[in-house]
């Protein structure tokens, strides 16, 4: 008969999603320095040409957001703070599209923060998972011994002897087996 | 007869209406299936890493039941006799089955000019284990064939439970050799990846050799209780450094055995290397996931031995043969030659020494197994093992 189940309900880190969070971590402060050291190549690139001061407000911004997500014990406030910049970015180059110099170059930045956007709302999502108990087995009853493991050790050793362990090249199990046949 | 058969990856169905299996050869019996399991290997197949499988194959190479029909040479087995399959298929008669090398008999596998081709040489026949080792109808089912029941199975005697026997066919031998390779000292520090069924059965077997200490390493709290339960030291790989945790609890030195219980689907999947053995792997430029045996490489003592029971089914790539070659490592691996362990292994049982039974999770009936392969593959509802009873 199989051994009845002990069974609790516990939450769980969801530790994929932490991780991803991590690296969000990561890009957002890459994406910020970038924006907060360049901000004259990024604004050509969107043809916001007029407003590098508020490329480097967004890059302080990622950095923010950045340092949150690594230093955070819970990082899921951070990555809805990183979807709220997102649809900062996303109003802003949707502005650029229709009047800015490079409605092209805004319209591939727009593609890739929406690329991004969505790597955000799924690790949201699964951080979310973390508020639900799920439900827990405990196998720490289910030694298979008749003894705690620790008088169990060395136990196969007949009388200490570990040469009694039919060893790696199995002949005697193979003239055991042959004897037995015959 | 019902049976439960591949259709394609991820199509696993209980059927109705196969045809029931009969003697084909004088040495055959017809086993009636009383228990059955589905093994991390039939994952493999579920999943569709293993090349060779066919629309309508039966799966299944872990069961046991009764004996209902024998062959007219079989003189080991009689009609009511209750045994336990091997999920090796071996003749006892051939030079490697004679040197107790069961798990490449040299003459059980019907296909073997095409083993001969994939491997160089053929291995045995398995049941329910593609076409590359026989193409045999599987266990799980409500009957099956067992070629050369004259040598294979093991007779159970009376008294001991199908949950107590029915993992002497394959996972606790597969524990066991997978330990006994490691030709453990009482100063060894054994690790062991991976606390799947087979896991569990590696770190009991190394603590009843006298290991020292026992370490096991995976991320299922569930099986790393389990784990705990007898006698391992755990380390959970998504909440701290496996290098970095053995290194404290083997003072440096290195583990001087290490066990890969995990095999090609490896799922450290947040890791760099893993990344790119999946990345390898969707271009069909790599079949198998070693992350575990890199991780093994790096960390054993030197002129450590590593032991591999875990499957591989093709090729592996980024594999640090420099560091095994000067850190002077040894490598056993293989199938498990299940029959050189089974007589040893059932009298411990019958003593009471270990009760395999402990591993089981989920029991259910036959019609339920294709959803429990999921299950099991996903390692949802605390699923560790899955005993199914046709």
């Amino acid at each position: 008969m199989q051994l009845p189940r002990q069974e609790y309900q516990d939450y769980r880190l969801n530790y994929a999603a932490r991780k991803t969070a991590r690296r969000l971590g990561w890009f957002s402060i890459g994406l910020g320095l970038a924006e907060l050291l360049m901000p004259g190549r990024l604004a050509r690139a969107v043809g916001l040409e007029e407003h590098e001061g508020l490329i480097r407000l967004y890059g302080l911004r990622e950095i923010g957001t950045g340092v949150g997500l690594l230093l955070s014990d819970n990082p899921e406030p951070w990555v809805y703070g990183r979807i709220g910049g997102d649809a900062l970015d996303l109003a802003t180059l949707g502005m650029s599209m229709q009047h800015g110099s490079n409605p092209v170059g805004a319209a591939i930045a727009a593609g890739a923060v929406a690329g991004v956007t969505a790597v955000d709302m799924a690790c949201a999502r699964a951080l979310g998972s973390e508020h639900h108990p799920v439900t827990v087995y405990d196998y720490s009853d289910r030694s298979g011994f008749p003894e705690a493991p620790e008088r169990m050790r060395g136990r196969a050793a007949a009388n200490g002897d570990m040469a009694n362990i039919p060893q790696v090249t199995g002949l005697a199990a193979a003239d055991r087996e042959t004897e037995t046949r015959h | 007869m019902r049976a439960l058969r591949w259709h394609g990856k991820k199509d696993i169905r209980c059927d109705n209406h196969v045809p029931d299996p009969g003697i084909e050869d004088g040495r055959d019996a017809i086993i009636r299936v009383s228990s059955c399991a589905i093994c991390g290997s039939d994952l493999h197949l579920y999943d569709g890493f293993m090349p060779g499988m066919m629309h309508g194959d039966i799966l299944g190479h872990e069961f046991m039941g009764e004996v209902v029909e024998v062959g007219k040479d079989n003189r080991k087995l009689k009609v009511g006799d209750r045994v336990v399959v091997p999920f090796t298929i071996v003749c006892g008669e051939c030079d490697q089955c004679r040197r107790g090398n069961y798990s490449v008999c040299e003459r059980t596998n019907r296909n073997k000019e095409v083993a001969d081709k994939v491997f160089g040489h053929s291995t045995a026949g398995l049941y329910g284990y593609t076409h590359l080792t026989g193409g045999y109808a599987g266990g799980q089912a409500e009957f099956v064939r067992v070629p050369y029941a004259d040598v294979g199975p093991v007779v159970i005697p009376d008294g001991l439970t199908d949950e107590q026997v029915l993992f002497l066919g394959d996972i606790l031998p597969t524990g066991w050799q997978a330990a006994a390779q490691c030709e453990i000292e009482p100063t060894d520090t054994v690790a062991v990846w991976g606390a799947g069924p087979v896991g569990q059965f590696a770190v009991r077997s190394a603590i009843l050799m006298g290991a020292e200490q026992v370490i096991c390493i995976d991320n299922v709290p569930e099986r790393l209780s389990m784990a705990r339960a007898g006698g391992a030291i755990t380390i959970n790989f998504d909440e701290e450094s496996v290098v970095h945790r053995l290194h404290e609890l083997t003072r440096g030195k290195g583990p001087e055995k290490c066990i890969d219980a995990v095999g090609l689907e490896a799922h450290a999947a947040r890791s760099i290397d893993s990344m790119y053995d999946r990345a390898k792997q969707a271009l069909m430029l790599e079949t198998d996931r070693p992350h575990v045996l890199r991780e093994m490489i790096y960390v054993c003592r030197p002129a450590g031995i590593l032991s591999i029971p875990g499957v591989y089914g093709g090729l592996i790539d980024k594999i640090p043969f420099g560091a095994a070659m000067n850190k002077g490592l040894t490598f056993r691996m293989g199938q498990t030659h299940v029959n050189r362990w089974t007589d040893d292994l059932l009298n411990r049982i019958q003593e009471g020494q270990i009760d395999p039974s402990f591993v089981i999770t989920h029991t259910v009936s036959l019609e339920e197994g294709p959803d429990m392969y999921k299950v099991f593959r996903d390692k949802h509802d605390g699923c560790v093992k899955v005993v199914l009873k046709p």
